[in-house]
């Protein structure tokens, strides 16, 4: 477990010296997330009645999703690995004792979570004093504050759990440009990283319920403004932990399978 | 000039030596896109309208900035990556050869799987001028060609700005992003919805507005105003200031390499 840890250190402490990289980051993410607000006030005024949630609720989440985008965002990944994957270089890692997934699955935590520790708090500091409508409120009660924290950490793994998966194509298609690609569109579109799942048409929503992203940000946040609330809290956090033990099992044992038939050449 | 027709020709036949690869990027700058379009139309398929604008007239407003920015980054695509020039030492190699710094810096990539881009465009524009009842007189054509050259134009500078700063930072600096991706994201709306002050910023600090808005209202027959239709032109003219800025950017260059040894 020591081990984990300091993989999970380093890799953090690495990320947290990007300092000058999150102060642009900030800038860049605050006009982002202002003129997404103003693209839905445009909407809103125009009927108000189509809205499926109120104005201050979807403020709290994109001001959220703005804050925590390093943590949720699906373009990011460790190149290191795939070219390990591609180059061979696999073989030294498959040497060291220790669990290859584990040690894959701490550093792309840990570089998620170094950039969003960063860029948080800002956001949300300055948010908090914005003008009426857009203003970053608290969470609705105590209890959906908690229940926000742990959402995001089960959906944080829920989506590292599923880029462990993309990562595994690599031992099949050695080029992963074109899957990883596709995996980004797909994960953005799905998590509700471009417009919020309850802004999806029902029929799709439906479907959308039924795929693993829609337990990564969309739930979560969803809970601290209170869209999501009572028993419905209670179960999203279960299908969360669901998708999570899904995913990484079924991971686990594909990588298993991949490992048994690699061959590295070169010696 | 044909110099760089020379170069384009050698980017693209070397790129087209990994067929497979190259569609697939392709496909993947499609796709990205296409979940731009699937967002607008999910919003449209709850709201009818936006301040005043129907969906096809968004579409066709979204369909315009798409083509200028995906033109843009396949052509420009040198100073976007402009970073890696200044720090791997390769600008001083272009300082030294006997041409113009610019047509050597756009010569050194040019990325034509960014047209996959197009594509969708291309798609989307034929569905908005079907569903639309706009009449194509002369001059709505000169309104749209303008349209597009401005926004070729702008977004030009804005990547000459990311690049020129570079010589400063030595690494690209991010919140211009809002300029470039963000532009093409959020300009898929005619930037009046997003509200007064931004239109206002839009029009007089960076004149996104004279290439998008303005013309477009004449486009769609919002306006009547013939003036409308040349403020592209207008537009244009910013990317005087981005290459002026260059230039001084080019000045102030200090070689990234240290002391080379021969």
């Amino acid at each position: 477990m020591k081990k984990y840890l300091s993989f999970f250190t380093i890799r953090l402490v690495n990320g947290l010296q990007y300092r000058a990289a999150a102060i642009a980051g900030i800038v860049t993410q605050f006009a982002w997330g202002g003129m997404t607000l103003l693209m839905f006030r445009a909407f809103y005024n125009y009927n108000l009645g189509a809205f499926p949630m109120t104005f201050p609720e979807l403020s709290s989440y994109i001001w959220l999703q703005q804050a925590f985008l390093a943590l949720y965002m699906p373009w990011y990944f460790d190149n290191d690995i795939f070219n390990a994957i591609v180059s061979g270089d696999i073989a030294y890692e498959l040497c060291r004792p220790i669990d290859v997934y584990a040690m894959w699955f701490i550093k792309n935590a840990a570089v998620r979570l170094s950039r969003a520790i960063l860029r948080c708090m800002p956001i949300l500091i300055v948010a908090v004093f914005l003008p009426a409508p857009y203003t970053f409120s608290p969470p609705v009660s105590l209890l959906s504050g908690l229940m926000f924290l742990l959402s995001m950490i089960l959906g944080f793994l829920v989506l590292i759990a599923f880029i462990m998966l993309i990562y595994i194509t690599a031992f099949y298609t050695i080029s992963p440009t074109g899957i990883r690609i596709l995996a980004t569109s797909v994960i953005e579109f799905l998590t509700g990283a471009i417009i919020p799942l309850p802004f999806f048409p029902q029929g799709i929503q439906k479907i959308v319920y039924m795929l693993p992203f829609a337990y990564v940000q969309g739930t979560p946040f969803l809970i601290y403004n209170g869209f999501i609330s009572g028993t419905e809290v209670l179960k999203s956090i279960l299908l969360q932990t669901f998708w999570f033990l899904l995913l990484m099992i079924s991971v686990k044992l594909l990588m298993k399978r991949a490992l048994k038939k690699v061959v590295v050449q070169g010696g | 000039m044909r110099l760089y027709l020379k170069y384009a020709s050698i980017i693209l036949k070397s790129q087209m030596q990994y067929k497979s690869s190259f569609f697939m990027m392709a496909m993947g700058q499609f796709l990205v896109s296409f979940s731009a379009f699937l967002a607008v139309s999910f919003m449209f398929s709850r709201f009818d309208s936006v301040s005043g604008f129907t969906y096809t007239e968004v579409l066709l407003c979204f369909s315009i900035i798409l083509t200028s920015f995906s033109l843009t980054e396949c052509f420009v695509r040198g100073f976007d990556a402009f970073s890696s020039i200044i720090s791997n030492g390769e600008f001083d190699r272009i300082m030294v050869r006997p041409r113009n710094e610019i047509l050597q810096v756009l010569s050194s990539r040019i990325e034509f799987s960014r047209l996959g881009r197009l594509l969708q465009a291309l798609a989307m524009f034929v569905y908005a001028i079907g569903a639309s009842n706009i009449i194509w007189t002369f001059d709505k054509i000169a309104a749209l060609i303008l349209m597009l050259a401005g926004g070729i134009a702008v977004f030009s500078g804005m990547f000459i700005i990311y690049a020129s700063l570079c010589f400063f930072t030595l690494e690209g600096l991010e919140f211009i992003n809002i300029f470039t991706d963000g532009a093409r994201e959020f300009g898929k709306y005619p930037f009046s919805i997003y509200g007064e002050s931004i239109l206002k910023f839009l029009t007089y600090v960076i004149p996104m507005a004279l290439f998008q808005y303005y013309p477009f209202l004449y486009l769609v027959g919002k306006s009547n105003n013939t003036l409308y239709m040349f403020f592209p032109l207008l537009a244009m003219l910013f990317i005087i200031p981005c290459l002026v800025f260059w230039r001084f950017g080019v000045r102030h260059y200090k070689s990234t390499v240290p002391d080379l040894i021969y």
